[in-house]
């Protein structure tokens, strides 16, 4: 069970109060969870990657166990403890902009 | 008695504005969307219950949303209204999705554009600009996008495919962005030819299709741009608004970046009607709903200072079709008062006595219930305005 963090208006999107939980078939990796994710909650489709080339929006960043893994591959597997549920894997908002 | 909702987009959100006929006792819904910029919202002139509405931000992108009981409540079209969750087969959120055609069947190559530096730069969505539903059809619905592009939902807005005609015209490559991004924020749909379709773009100019939307034209002879050395460019003129009144299709009304202008041949030329105005730089400009010779415009000070002349906040209004103007100022602020209208920031109503109401970046929604005699606000203290539509309702 994967635990995801959202910034508040994408939570208001996905209608949900605090964390989402994903259950995947899959190892997870960036890929597998934002693919989880999207398909949970189609409404998201666009607002973390872009609709067609899945590349990261340039003002959120994925966060988990304090590290940055914006910049990694999507295919890197997330750290054992977002694995076991007890870490969230965070995506977050610049805060920058009005 | 008749009644009036005013459909107001801001920087933070959405706000619906509803009276009776009287127009003087308004109720103030939102914000709806609370911190997304909020481009535009427009009602379906078939079924006033139907909006649709842009919904974007800098950090998500673009969302579109629906409502089908007059913006009481709303949904992205293809996520139907309670369900969160995907059983197997269900939409997959495509409403957000505003993908260039480039495809060998239908599309055209996905070029470039002009960049600020005159270099050439990809063509990128960034988002909806405006939202044009169909007279006749409440799913038909056309989008106008950064940078600049046109689409197309025969679905209620939960699929949208690119009319590549318009992108693909071959000047695309000299299209370049104004100071807001290279916009399409005007789409004029005929009701009298259902094939015709005016669009303009900033800071490309208009164009005009004469079949639904397959092809294009550029429609800015005439139009004069001190940027641009030669008087016969088919484009690169940044046109910030056109209006026409819909018994008179072949009659439109431009605020361009400095100057009011008139077609009457459907865009083929144009001639310049400033006449007396203060100034002839501004962004919003509108018609009568029941005089099509009576326009309005919000004359800003200049292009480097978006704000009203002299701290006055003055609309204009002219009978004649343009040249002869007269200041309309009674109930707006005529000292200390420094702001702008934008291009979408303007509408009519089509009550007996036309109601016109316009909002600024200073969060006033002002309203005339008599054509623009007198105004008043219906509220002061919303985020920046950037656009105003109104139905009105049996």
């Amino acid at each position: 069970m994967v635990r995801v963090v959202l910034p508040a208006h994408l939570r208001t999107l996905a209608h949900v109060n605090g964390e989402v939980t994903l259950e995947l078939a899959v190892p997870p990796t960036l890929r597998s969870v934002l693919d989880e994710l999207e398909a949970r909650y189609p409404m998201l489709r666009g607002t973390i990657r872009d609709h067609d080339t899945l590349q990261r929006r340039a003002f959120l960043r994925f966060f988990a166990c304090a590290e940055d893994l914006s910049h990694e591959p999507p295919d890197t597997l997330l750290p054992p403890e977002v694995a076991a549920g007890t870490e969230p894997f965070l995506i977050i908002g610049a805060i920058a902009g009005g | 008695m008749s009644k009036v909702r005013v459909l107001v987009g801001t920087r933070k959100g959405a706000f619906i504005l509803s009276a009776d006929g009287k127009r003087e006792n308004w109720q103030v819904s939102g914000p709806h969307f609370a911190g997304w910029e909020i481009y535009h919202l427009k009602g379906s002139p078939v079924d006033p219950n139907r909006i649709y509405c842009s919904q974007s931000s800098g950090w998500f992108g673009q969302i579109i949303q629906r409502s089908d009981d007059g913006g009481k409540t709303w949904f992205q079209p293809g996520t139907p209204p309670g369900e969160t969750k995907t059983p197997d087969g269900m939409p997959k959120g495509e409403s957000n999705k505003f993908k260039y055609d480039d495809s060998k069947e239908t599309g055209a190559p996905l070029t470039t554009h002009q960049w600020y530096d005159g270099t050439q730069h990809p063509w990128e969505f960034k988002r909806v600009w405006h939202l044009e539903p169909s007279h006749t059809d409440p799913n038909l619905v056309y989008a106008g996008v950064e940078d600049a592009a046109i689409f197309r939902s025969t679905d209620g807005g939960q699929n949208w495919r690119e009319l590549s005609g318009l992108r693909g015209h071959g000047t695309g490559p000299k299209w370049q962005p104004g100071a807001g991004g290279m916009c399409l924020h005007t789409i004029i749909l005929d009701k009298i030819n259902p094939n015709r379709i005016y669009i303009a773009i900033s800071a490309a100019g208009a164009f005009r299709s004469d079949d639904a939307g397959k092809t294009w034209k550029p429609i800015n002879q005439g139009l004069v741009s001190q940027f641009i050395p030669d008087p016969n460019a088919e484009v690169g003129h940044c046109v910030h608004h056109v209006a026409m009144h819909p018994s008179k299709p072949d009659t439109l009304f431009m605020q361009k970046h400095w100057d009011v202008m008139r077609s009457d041949n459907a865009g083929d030329r144009w001639h310049e009607v400033s006449g007396n105005l203060p100034t002839d730089f501004g962004f919003v400009i509108d018609v009568h709903a029941h005089e099509p010779e009576t326009i309005y415009v919000a004359p800003i000070k200049s292009d480097s200072e978006h704000f009203v002349p002299d701290g006055k906040l003055r609309i204009y209004r002219s009978k004649s079709g343009g040249n002869e103007w007269e200041a309309l100022t009674k109930g707006l602020p005529q000292s200390d008062c420094y702001v702008n209208i934008l291009r979408d920031a303007m509408a009519v109503d089509s009550l007996d006595s036309c109601g016109v109401y316009f909002g600024t970046s200073g969060g006033q929604v002002y309203a005339s219930s008599n054509a623009g005699d007198s105004w008043a606000p219906i509220v002061r203290d919303l985020p920046a305005v950037l656009s105003v539509e109104v139905q009105t309702l049996p």
